[in-house]
């Protein structure tokens, strides 16, 4: 894992002393709400519905045990005993007092951690495959290359004040679990013909009022010129993107507006002009940060089976492990998703649990997903029954990573401020409504995404069945949408026809299902009949 | 009615204006009628509450205050998802009261 060098750890510190010092001229009349707003947006304190909220940035979804650790000591100290993990790997506390942050913010960096860009219109937490460094199918970890990325920039002064904010995923696997093209910038890693590594960068993605699958502008920058490519991206954005209409601000717009041919055109331009500049960090520094990232002491071991004779471990086993690179191991997926639970949320319990399983089964690292589940991305093969018998105990068990009842849904109006309806309580009742019926373990896999309201932090366009909420005269209401994918076949889901009310929507989902059921071919999961069969059957069944 | 709603600008918690004081309870909160820019004016100045705005109420059959929109009834009650951490954790209808 990376650790901080005395740079990264005296600028964090110098955060927390100016953060602390605004809060304090805030409380005391010296700064308005209007001063203070944009100065607390820059360090990741929103107000919400119920109290101030504070999104704390992991990086690439990388955190140590003593990490996880401190996080849950927040929790207890400051917050109400949780938290919840979001889709862009970060934490968020629901409850915090304006009085508490600086206190918060010190002991975030005591364990070389921050709230920095989690919020503005700047380049936010950089985002990767919850996997990395353990997925049999990556041509490299992409970690470093989103450290490298998270330092360029972090502060960076001429993007800081940008049309809109702006998220970049960096993968390095063909299989896409980072939604890369959904993102302002996705950057896969891959070899190209001569076996050099380089990027291909996806720029233009988004999801939120106006989705787009990010168009591919160039298929392989060197790796010395990696950054240099970024920054002329951004460039490029940052002199024509809109900044008179916010809902024109984003990335996206601009492509689709100038082309991405005239886009490429500008960004080649700029490029060559960065680089004769010389601004590419030196390629020793990216060496540096690679050996952060190197094998963390894997055993040589045979590839073994697993026990199987516990039937619930072994279904847990094949639901909720991953291949690994390293023979004799697996990631392990702590499901977030209990039944009838709130998706993403973890007590302060829970938490330690995981930072200390984490220490004593994974290396000492864990991993947030963006589907709001977390990963011990290095366990034994021999101690999974341990670690398993644990999670169990404390309801960290369930076997349904990408099954029905494995919903992402945003905290919608329960706590957001810009909410216009409530997604936590429609995933309960799916979740609740597919294992009384039993039909959830038939289904296979079926992705299911909830947002509160068009921003799409749920991410429903990208989901197999998504669901967005809206307010209809005050009441809340619910489309429901068919279609979208986030993985390597992206795609864009499409709305079914009028929305329903709460109950409604859960009785349309499982009508949904039912067309699948009735309509699928060997081995098809719901995407792939949806693909095959089209939306005519699925509005027949909704509408009549 | 119209009614005055804020967050408490140390703690963030929603508070209501009671008319001589906020209130964490909507049920204290008064019409203010004409008066809402005034004395969210007023009270903002002297830091008593956070970003203060007016909304739409209603009195409810039982004769206690509703907010007309379910935002503002959310944030009267809590979270509903979590009726432990709301102002009225004992109650079992609370959370159906306000949707
Ligand atoms: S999608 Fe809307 S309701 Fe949900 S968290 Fe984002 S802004 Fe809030």
């Amino acid at each position: 894992m990376y650790r901080y060098d005395h740079c990264d750890q005296a600028m964090v510190d110098a955060r927390v002393a100016e953060f602390r010092d605004q809060c304090q001229r805030r409380l005391d009349g010296r700064l308005s709400e209007d001063q203070f707003k944009p100065l607390r947006l820059m360090n990741g304190l929103y107000l919400q519905l119920h109290a101030y909220m504070l999104r704390v940035a992991i990086p690439y979804g990388t955190l140590s045990g003593a990490q996880m650790h401190i996080l849950a000591d927040i929790a207890d100290r400051y917050d109400r005993g949780y938290a919840h993990f979001t889709t862009r790997q970060n934490v968020q506390y629901n409850w915090i007092r304006l009085e508490d942050a600086g206190d918060i913010l010190a002991d975030l960096a005591s364990r070389e951690m921050h709230a920095i860009q989690t919020s503005g219109n700047c380049i936010r937490n950089i985002s990767s495959d919850h996997f990395a460094g353990a997925a049999a199918d990556e041509v490299c970890d992409p970690r470093p290359y989103a450290e490298l990325l998270r330092q360029w920039s972090s502060f960076h002064p001429e993007f800081s004040y940008l049309p809109r904010k702006f998220k970049i995923a960096v993968i390095a696997s063909p299989t896409d679990r980072a939604a890369m093209k959904l993102h302002d910038i996705g950057i896969n890693l891959v070899r190209n013909n001569e076996g050099e590594l380089g990027a291909a960068f996806y720029v233009g993605g988004g999801m939120g009022r106006t989705p787009m699958i990010a168009p591919l502008i160039r298929e392989f920058v060197p790796l010395d010129q990696l950054i240099t490519y970024a920054e002329a991206c951004l460039r490029v954005y940052n002199r024509h993107g809109r900044r008179d209409n916010k809902f024109k601000a984003r990335i996206k717009i601009l492509i689709h507006e100038l082309g991405a041919d005239e886009y490429r055109r500008q960004v080649e331009a700029e490029f060559e002009h960065l680089l004769a500049q010389d601004i590419e960090p030196p390629f020793a520094e990216l060496e540096r940060l690679r050996e952060f990232f190197g094998d963390p002491g894997f055993e040589d071991l045979a590839e073994a089976e697993l026990d199987r004779s516990d039937p619930e471990f072994a279904l847990w086993a094949d639901r909720n492990t991953h291949p690994h690179k390293q023979p004799g191991y697996v990631s392990a997926i702590v499901s977030l998703k209990p039944v009838g639970g709130i998706p993403g949320d973890a007590t302060s319990a829970q938490m330690r649990l995981m930072a200390d399983l984490a220490t004593q089964y994974s290396f000492d690292e864990c991993r947030v997903m963006h589907t709001q589940n977390i990963v011990l991305p290095h366990v034994r093969k021999a101690d999974l029954h341990a670690l398993w018998s644990r999670l169990d105990e404390a309801g960290l068990a369930t076997p349904n990573l990408d099954q029905i009842d494995d919903i992402i849904a945003c905290p919608g109006l329960d706590y957001c401020s810009l909410a216009n309806a409530r997604s936590i309580p429609v995933a309960q009742k799916i979740s609740q409504r597919f294992a009384a019926n039993g039909k959830g373990d038939t289904l296979g896999e079926l992705k299911l995404k909830i947002s509160g309201c068009i921003n799409a932090c749920g991410h429903h366009h990208a989901g197999h069945i998504g669901i967005l909420g809206v307010d209809r005269k005050g009441v809340e209401n619910y489309q429901l949408l068919l279609g979208g994918s986030e993985a390597d076949d992206t795609s864009l889901a499409k709305i079914t026809g009028p929305g329903f009310d709460e109950d409604g929507i859960v009785d349309a989902v499982e009508t949904a299902t039912d067309v699948y059921l009735a309509n699928r071919a060997d081995g098809e999961r719901f995407l792939d009949t949806y693909r095959r069969i089209g939306m005519a059957p699925f509005k027949e069944a909704l509408y009549g | 009615m119209i009614i005055l709603t804020g967050n408490d600008l140390a703690s963030g918690a929603v508070t209501w204006w009671a008319g001589s004081e906020w209130s964490r309870d909507v049920a204290d909160a008064v019409d203010v009628g004409e008066e809402a820019d005034a004395i969210a004016a007023r009270e903002e100045a002297a830091r008593r509450v956070n970003v203060p705005y007016a909304i739409k109420a209603e009195i409810g059959p039982d004769g206690t205050v509703r907010p007309a929109h379910i935002k503002d009834r959310i944030r009267g009650l809590g979270p509903t998802v979590r009726p432990d951490l709301t102002l009225k954790p004992g109650d079992a209808n609370a959370v159906h009261e306000v949707i």
